[in-house]
């Protein structure tokens, strides 16, 4: 019977040094323990929070980097574009200006090749004037002689002026 | 105190081999009583006893250490130490007061200085009212500076070293972050705070005292009826004082039950109030004092047979038992915390989650 009665003096040593543990152990083992642990819970979620802001801020950079590049890609055609323009367009006008060119060299040609001719056909009117009267001179000189040697000497004549 | 049981068992089993061996002196002194040996293991001591010496003459010779003894009788504080006593042999005189330590319970002498008896053989002297520092008083000292080396060491190193748990915060903050999210957050929800130091405390306080008690020449602290009392009595004032007004709303009036019945209802209720730490009590206090009782009676089998052969027998059944026990003592530790927080989350968050 004396096991299963509780004796009032360890009652009351087991009440105090309980109780003293309670404090003692509450005021500098569990509250600082407990309050680091909730700390470094904290600072844990806090820097995965962090982590994950600068996920999103990387992400973000990402597409505005993204954006710029589009940009500056479509800016480049464009530029490109313009260029290949401009070059088909002067060689366009160059090409104008070269077939312009060689008509009116052409033309000037034609024009000196005309005048030529006509200095030439009057040169070759003033010859033949001329001929004709020596031809005429010569002929009238040797006339009577006969009609046949007459119309050969014609003849010769005729062969000698050949233009 | 089991495996003091085997160092001492060991001791005397050379003693004792040497009687069996070599002719018995004093064979009907030496009678051996598991039952009162066990016993006397079992319940609380004004001595740390450690083992029993053997003289020329053949007369065991305790080797203990004496504790402070503090008695009140006849509006009288007496404070001596136990050795005093010389084991129950010799009365302490203290002014007007004479004491006699009997079965480790000190009464007053009559004027003869003598104990009294009635016929059943129980003491009808008066007993004195008894403070002293016992040998359960002591070792639960010993537990409490333990546990504040242990944990408070633990909080020192967070400021010394970092938050990061390392050394014995490996071992120390798993298990708090245990009974904080495993014991008192599920049982007690949002109010966990509160009564999380109170539930670290009888957790690490049940555990330490209930290894303690397995160590050679330890005390049975946790497997002593006063110290479950208090603990599992701590735990009803929480659970009553801290009480929602549904758990007492519902001590009166339990919706659903006719007004004839309510009466007997409430009377169950409260008996369910008292039941419930009783429970407490008895389970810490039954299964470690059933553990000690198992080493301790397997170790006498060696006495009761006075033999040696039996030996290997006992040791490897304590053995096993005391492996078991180290299991039993985290156990229970865990069980008297678990059910603590939810008879406190019961009567605490009661009636909470009607609010929302």
């Amino acid at each position: 019977m004396d096991l299963v009665t509780p004796a009032v003096g360890l009652i009351f040593w087991t009440v105090l040094i309980f109780l003293i543990l309670v404090f003692l152990l509450y005021k500098f083992a569990w509250g600082p323990i407990l309050g680091m642990v909730n700390k470094r819970t904290k600072s844990i979620e806090d820097a995965l929070n962090a982590a994950e802001i600068a996920r999103k801020e990387m992400a973000n950079l990402k597409a505005e980097n993204d954006q710029v590049l589009k940009e500056a890609r479509i800016e480049r055609d464009k530029i490109l574009n313009e260029a290949r323009e401009l070059k088909e367009k002067i060689i366009a006008e160059s090409q104008e200006k070269a077939k312009a060119e060689s008509q009116k060299i052409i033309d000037q040609a034609l024009a000196l090749i005309e005048n030529e001719k006509r200095a030439a056909i009057n040169e070759l009117k003033n010859e033949v004037a001329t001929l004709s009267v020596e031809i005429a001179e010569k002929v009238l000189g040797k006339e009577l002689a006969d009609k046949q040697s007459q119309s050969a000497l014609i003849d010769d004549l005729l062969k000698q002026s050949k233009l | 105190m089991k495996v003091a049981n085997i160092l001492s068992a060991l001791a005397l089993m050379l003693f004792t081999s040497v009687q069996v061996f070599g002719n018995t002196e004093s064979e009907q002194a030496e009678k051996f009583n598991p039952t009162e040996t066990i016993m006397e293991h079992i319940k609380d001591a004004h001595y740390w006893h450690f083992f029993d010496k053997k003289d020329a003459e053949g007369n065991l010779h305790p080797v203990a250490m004496p504790l402070p003894v503090i008695v009140y009788a006849n509006n009288q504080l007496d404070v001596f130490m136990s050795s005093k006593f010389e084991h129950g042999h010799a009365t302490v005189t203290c002014g007007t007061n004479q004491y006699i330590l009997h079965h480790e319970k000190i009464y007053l002498a009559n004027q003869y200085g003598q104990m009294e008896f009635d016929e059943a053989g129980n003491p009808t002297n008066v007993a004195a009212l008894d403070f002293s520092i016992t040998k359960n008083v002591a070792s639960m000292m010993l537990s409490a500076v333990l546990l504040l080396l242990i944990f408070v060491g633990s909080a020192r190193a967070y400021e010394k070293h970092g938050q990061v748990p390392t050394g014995l915060r490996g071992f120390t903050e798993p298990l708090i972050l245990f009974v904080k999210e495993d014991i008192a957050e599920p049982n007690l929800g949002k109010n966990a705070d509160r009564f999380l130091p109170y539930l670290l405390t009888v957790f690490f306080f049940i555990w330490i005292n209930n290894m303690l008690g397995l160590l050679p020449a330890s005390a049975n602290l946790t497997g002593n009826i006063a110290v479950t009392f208090t603990l599992s009595f701590i735990t009803m004032i929480l659970t009553n004082v801290f009480a929602s007004k549904h758990y007492w709303i519902e001590k009166f009036s339990m919706p659903g039950v006719p007004w004839w019945l309510q009466p007997v209802m409430t009377v169950v209720e409260f008996i369910g109030v008292i039941s419930k730490p009783f429970a407490l009590m008895i389970r810490l206090f039954a299964n470690i004092s059933a553990g000690h009782i198992i080493v301790l009676s397997l170790i006498s089998l060696i006495f009761i047979f006075q033999t040696v052969f039996i030996a290997p027998v006992s040791i490897a059944f304590v053995l096993f038992m005391d492996v078991l026990e180290l299991l039993v003592a985290a156990l229970q530790a865990y069980i008297f915390t678990m059910l603590s927080a939810l008879f406190i989350g019961l009567a605490v968050n009661m009636g909470a989650e009607h609010e929302h």
